[in-house]
């Protein structure tokens, strides 16, 4: 602690290169900041899935339906705890760049299924008693700036108008929150009843089923059961973990992880080269100082470990004050949220974050931490003018 | 002697001192390699993407979609409306017709071969008119597929991405078995990404009856869009809407393209912020190590300007240098890499390669010029500004 | 004032050679000196004669070829590094031509310094700072930099980081050599006080006979040899 003085004056020394260097860190870890969140937006739904839930869908692709009749059916299957279905309604909110994923759903099995979307008691039960009653996420809620009470509008090209109105119209009775911090909260539900009974095409069909499972371990044995029930069938199944699903999600935008990963390297490497070359230089124009420490008495340890720290400082500073800044930008609102829907800075990102900060500063003061401690005494002092 | 001459001999000078300094130049020079490098990365997926989407949209198609679809999937029409459409003016015509395609477009899954998991590949059912209304496919392996028959022929960035995609092999796809029997391109457009076969064969295959969901006809020529389009939105049997065919790829493909060059903007403009600090701190420290130089310079007699220009130049062709390296870098490892990724509003993939282009390569180049102007104007004009007496003085 | 019969400083057969590139230069040979406690002895000689490099032998800067330093009982020769710069903080104070402050701390965060590498804690150690300004007649510029302080002010800042410690020698490497005539009056003069009334050993390269006439002892090194008598 009492040395702090003497490594803030080491910092002080070029207060221009010291702030320049800074910055370059700073701006490093904003960068690997929002690539963190980024990553986490593209691929998160894998980390959020339920442990014990399957996913039920048509074999051939996703946009094939099911029919309802199926749910019975896959309730039957040993080891199948509940069953509830949705389907993908694709409305449009006055412009298709509002995008917000909606869909029809039971709503009593559906909150069953999804404790994660937080719903208040009386939201639903004013859900389960309005027919056109439409729950929306959080921040979709605010995008628009909707409330509960607001009645909106969408249309849907996949189904066409709705029987006996010119566009689908809904009531939003409730408005739920993610149970953790990276839980998707942009999409909207409302009641398949509502769906079924005013739409005109694939009548008794819908999009896939949620299974939950008695025992997560036997997720594979079960899956495999519930696709047996329906092999040979005209609409035969896949069913896969939730977590798997997502997997895949997230596999088709392509490998957004080493993309990432190849420009956070990237980046590091440069801001790397950066930090060290200052440090290097900054302990070679004081080599005489150095050499006046070690004269007084100052341990050739003790002056290693001062350039490191000081190293450290200016890494930590800099890294430390990217991540914050990322953090309460992030924090401020999702810049794209029809592609995004999940923006946040995960907790994971700054951790690794706090830790690269600290090696920064020691690997980029490794090699003129080791020149100092073998300053030679006399050299150095002969050094300078 | 000149300002002229004289900034040149002061930045000749400079420069012949560089290997002195050579850790710190090397160290600014590959600071900026490796943001350019990032940068043309970044942007050569934009615009192999762009490419991969708008490459194939000739002027003289048209394409014709239930009206208020956004997209293929979510359009239909039936069989009237197709015929309407076949028969109206601005038609290109052959011997058997016109020259027209109801298509249909279905999502299947199947592996990617770079990670193994299922994706979705479009299926797309075609009339035989499709090759000559596109007019750019070419078999490159096998043969067409028969009429009537369960065969595809599959588009060669799908071979390439997806597992399973030979000659010879056969898909299964939910109850129906399709036999490969070609491989064709399309010029490097969107076609490249999908696996044809006949939309008869298709559509009960997808209990579709005798609708489809799009018509693609080939026109008598570019100018002849207006009459085709005015002709169908004002027929009260039809509720359609009729595209260019570029400018439907170009409205399928905004969603992902403004998306990818968002994200490659903002990650361009933070690194351009690192690498101009980096290079301000390098420059900095140049000055800052021969000001007894520069000083010595001054009191003989070389003016404030001359000094200005030399270390601006010394800036800039290293920034230049480093930029050049990063950009061929860039070239030799990306240009030309397939990749693939989901296009959401088709929701299937649509296989691309990284396009480094001349002009791609020229904006990276300016952008390291940029950098290396900003990088060494401060520094420059502190160097010019400082008194000649505490200059010398210095050590 | 120790009147033991022991000298403080004894050197004894001491060879120093530096090796540049292929050639062996012998700087200093055989030496033999003895420094008695107490003693103000300036050390003379042209320039090129191995003046620093004896006074870096005694300051523990730099380790003899051949031969013993016994530095108040102390073998100075046979400490490891890490030892060395711990007996250097104890025993030794220097004081150099070009004062070397560092910049960035102001006058009393240099002086206090030395005193971070004893276990003394914040109170005590300003305690000590005080009175190594009082002895150096600077305590109203305690708090300037060294950019703002004359270059007497900046060598009596020096001397008061090199006393600060109570050192048990005191080291100066032609204290007077950057500054006017009537500066480095006043630095002789404080030196010789802080000998005399406060019993200071002190030595001394210079090369400026006005210098060496205020210590109380005067030796000539010339060609690495020692001797009482200037060289011709």
């Amino acid at each position: 602690m009492k040395f702090l003085p003497l490594v803030w004056a080491g910092l002080k020394r070029k207060k221009l290169r010291s702030a320049l260097t800074f910055l370059s860190i700073f701006i490093a870890f904003l960068l690997f900041a929002f690539l963190g969140a980024l990553k986490q937006a593209l691929g998160g739904g894998v980390s959020m899935a339920g442990l014990d839930r399957l996913i039920v869908r048509h074999k051939v692709s996703l946009i094939q339906t099911l029919p309802q009749s199926y749910k019975a059916r896959i309730q039957g299957v040993a080891g199948v705890a509940a069953v509830c279905h949705q389907t993908w309604f694709g409305g449009i909110y006055q412009d298709p760049k509002n995008f917000f994923p909606n869909m029809p759903v039971e709503p009593e099995e559906f909150c069953a299924m999804f404790p994660e979307f937080v719903l208040s008691d009386a939201e639903k039960r004013a859900w389960l008693n309005t027919r056109t009653g439409a729950v929306v996420g959080r921040s979709t809620a605010k995008r628009f700036h909707w409330k509960i009470g607001d009645r909106i509008a969408l249309r849907a090209p996949i189904w066409g108008e709705p029987i006996g109105q010119s566009q689908w119209e809904f009531d939003v009775v409730g408005i739920f929150d993610g149970e953790k911090k990276a839980t998707d909260t942009s999409q909207m539900f409302f009641r398949y009843d509502y769906f079924e009974e005013a739409r005109q095409r694939d009548k008794g069909q819908v999009g896939w089923y949620t299974v939950r499972i008695s025992d997560p371990d036997a997720a594979a044995k079960i899956a495999t059961a519930i696709d047996q029930e329906f092999a040979n069938s005209p609409f035969e199944t896949k069913t896969e973990a939730e977590g798997a699903f997502a997997q895949g999600f997230a596999q088709q935008i392509g490998d957004i992880g080493s993309i990432v990963m190849a420009v956070v390297g990237a980046v590091f490497f440069t801001i790397l080269l950066v930090a060290g070359n200052t440090m290097v230089q900054s302990v070679r124009e004081r080599s005489e100082e150095l050499g006046v420490l070690k004269a007084i008495g100052f341990s050739n340890r003790l002056v290693l470990l001062l350039v490191l720290i000081e190293s450290c400082c200016i890494a930590t500073l800099g890294g430390f004050s990217g991540l914050g800044v990322a953090w309460l930008i992030i924090a401020s609102g999702n810049p794209i949220p029809s592609l995004l829907p999940v923006f946040i800075l995960p907790t994971q990102t700054l951790a690794s974050g706090a830790v690269l900060a600290v090696a920064l500063g020691l690997i980029a003061g490794a090699l003129p931490a080791w020149q100092a401690m073998r300053l030679r005494i006399a050299e150095a002092l002969r050094r300078g003018a | 002697m000149s300002t002229l001459t004289q900034s040149f001999s002061v930045a000749w000078y400079n420069l012949r001192s560089l290997p002195e300094r050579k850790a710190a130049a090397l160290t600014a020079a590959v600071g900026i390699a490796g943001v350019v490098g990032v940068l043309v990365g970044v942007l050569a997926i934009a615009e192999g993407f762009r490419r991969a989407m708008t490459v194939s949209g000739s002027p003289d198609v048209a394409v014709v979609l239930r009206s208020g679809s956004d997209s293929e999937m979510t359009s239909g029409l039936e069989r009237d409306a197709i015929r309407t459409i076949g028969d109206a003016p601005g038609v290109a015509r052959s011997a058997a017709g016109p020259l027209s395609s109801a298509e249909l477009f279905v999502i299947i899954n199947l592996p990617k071969r770079s990670t193994g998991t299922d994706a979705n590949v479009p299926l797309r059912g075609v009339e035989q008119g499709a090759f000559d209304v596109r007019g750019n496919i070419r078999i490159e392996a096998g043969r067409r597929f028969a009429t009537g028959r369960n065969e595809v022929i599959v588009g060669s960035g799908a071979a390439r991405a997806f597992a399973g995609l030979d000659v010879g092999k056969t898909i299964k796809v939910g109850q129906n078995e399709w036999q490969i029997v070609g491989i064709f391109s399309a010029n490097g457009g969107l076609a490249e990404s999908e696996i044809w076969t006949d939309t008869a064969v298709l559509q009960p295959a997808y209990h579709r009856n005798n609708s489809c969901q799009s018509v693609y006809v080939r026109l008598t020529s570019a100018a002849a869009f207006q009459e085709f389009k005015d002709a169908l939105t004002t027929d009260p049997k039809l509720s359609v809407k009729v595209l260019r065919l570029s400018d439907f790829y170009e409205e399928q493909s905004t969603a992902v393209t403004k998306f990818i060059t968002t994200i490659g903007v903002f990650i361009a403009t933070l690194m351009g912020l690192g690498a101009l600090f980096g290079a301000l701190n390098t420059m900095y420290s140049a000055v800052a190590g021969r000001s007894r130089e520069i000083a010595t310079l001054r009191a003989l007699g070389f003016g404030a300007g001359p000094v200005v220009f030399s270390v601006l130049v010394e800036s800039v062709l290293l920034s230049i240098a480093g930029g050049g390296l990063g950009a061929a870098a860039a070239y030799l490892l990306f240009d030309g890499y397939r990749a693939s990724t989901i296009n959401w509003q088709s929701f299937s993939q649509v296989t691309f390669a990284f396009q480094v282009t001349p002009l791609l390569l020229g904006k990276a180049i300016a952008f390291a010029t940029l950098i290396g102007i900003g990088g060494g104007l401060f520094p420059a004009l502190r160097a010019a500004r400082q008194p000649i007496a505490s200059g010398l003085r210095e050590s | 004032m120790n009147a033991s019969s022991q000298p403080l400083v004894s050197i004894h057969n001491v060879t120093r050679t530096f090796t540049r590139g292929a050639e062996n230069v012998h700087v200093l040979t055989g030496l033999e000196l003895a420094v008695a406690d107490g003693e103000f002895l300036a050390l003379m000689g042209p320039s090129g004669s191995g003046k620093s490099t004896l006074l870096n032998l005694i300051g523990g800067l730099d380790r003899p070829t051949a031969g013993s330093l016994a530095i108040g009982g102390d073998r100075v020769d046979q400490l490891s590094d890490r030892q060395l710069a711990a007996w250097r903080a104890r025993h030794i104070g220097f004081v150099f031509q070009f004062y070397n402050l560092l910049p960035a701390l102001n006058a009393e965060r240099n002086v206090e310094l030395p005193l971070l590498l004893t276990g003394l804690n914040k109170a005590e150690r300003r305690r000590h700072v005080a009175a190594a300004f009082e002895a150096v007649g600077l305590t109203h510029r305690a708090k300037h930099f060294p950019r703002t302080l004359s270059g007497g002010e900046q060598q009596r800042v020096g001397i008061a980081r090199a006393i600060v410690t109570d050192p048990t020698l005191l080291l100066c490497d032609e204290p007077t050599g950057d500054l006017d005539r009537k500066s480095g009056d006043e630095i002789l003069t404080l030196l010789q006080s802080l000998n005399r009334d406060h019993g200071k050993t002190i030595i001394m390269v210079t090369h400026d006979p006005h210098a060496s006439a205020r210590a109380s002892r005067t030796v000539y090194l010339d060609k690495g040899q020692l001797s009482n008598t200037p060289t011709a």
